[in-house]
């Protein structure tokens, strides 16, 4: 499973490896702002994106809407400090399949990643 | 500045540092940031804006800072590691987002990308037109301090006094 992790903390970046690396997940690539992950997607193909909202250069909700123009597959979880509800909703309409609020414990993290690879699979 | 603007702090780096770092966070006698300013080994800064404009430093002495990034990290880091002040700048920008998510009022407010600064001893000024609010928090880390320098943007509070007198 090959998974693309998008923050422009590379603190963040690590503690979501890490997390992965617990649930068996090592193919992975990482991204610090939306536009570095469009550069990105096209050779990796992931199966599985995890994506911040406040980056420079683009943010996570220009990139969801970009990519799933031409993707409408891959699943996408918003793991961002953005927790008003409005902004919930605007980002599931943007296309994003998971929502994860930051701060997080591994035990959350792990459970949002399971929920919706298991939704995928079904 | 409204106190109701302090408690949404408050809250949020207890959550954050418990949620992250395992760490209790006890909080001191907020005070009025005043002249000269106390100096400080590590700021991190967000500024907001929207509904609610401003600025808000987390600071910390260099060993606090240390110990600290070292619980989010996993790693023992020296504050000239590279990636020390992206750690740092990790903290602030889950404080603020936290705190911003507890404004009342349905108030639409973005936060910037953080900065940090690294100096041993530095002092950040407070904007004179906006008073500052220093929140002291303890933990078993050391001490250190949110200094929260936010108010309603003038727009917000022209609709907001409209609406209720309308």
């Amino acid at each position: 499973m090959k998974i693309l992790l998008i923050d422009d903390s590379k603190t963040m970046r690590n503690i979501q490896k890490s997390v992965l690396a617990q649930l068996g997940h090592t193919q992975i690539e990482e991204a610090c702002d939306g536009q570095d992950a469009l550069s990105k997607v096209g050779a990796f193909q992931p199966d599985l994106i995890l994506v911040d909202w406040n980056m420079p250069n683009m943010d996570g909700l220009t990139f969801v809407k970009t990519y799933r123009n031409s993707n409408k597959v891959t699943p996408l979880i918003m793991v961002t400090t953005e927790s008003e509800k409005s902004r919930v909703i605007e980002a599931i309409k943007a296309g994003v399949n998971n929502y994860v609020v930051k701060p997080f414990t591994p035990d959350l993290l792990s459970q949002r990643i399971n929920e919706t690879l298991a939704k995928r699979a079904a | 500045m409204d106190p109701a603007y302090l408690v949404p702090f408050i809250t949020s780096v207890q959550n954050v540092f418990s949620t992250m770092l395992q760490l209790q966070v006890t909080i001191g006698e907020p005070t009025i940031k005043g002249d000269p300013v106390s100096s400080v080994d590590i700021s991190g800064i967000i500024g907001m804006s929207g509904d609610v404009t401003g600025t808000v430093v987390l600071s910390f002495p260099g060993p606090t800072a240390e110990a600290v990034v070292g619980l989010l990290t996993g790693t023992k880091m020296p504050l000239d590691h590279p990636d020390f002040a992206d750690a740092i700048g990790e903290l602030v920008n889950m404080v603020c987002g936290g705190a911003k998510g507890q404004f009342s009022g349905k108030k639409k407010v973005s936060i910037s990308c953080p900065s940090v600064v690294v100096g041993k001893q530095h002092a950040i000024a407070r904007q004179k037109d906006i008073p500052c609010v220093v929140i002291p928090c303890s933990t078993d880390c050391g001490d250190l301090m949110i200094e929260v320098a936010i108010r309603e943007s003038p727009v917000h509070a022209e609709v907001a006094a409209a609406a209720a007198q309308a």
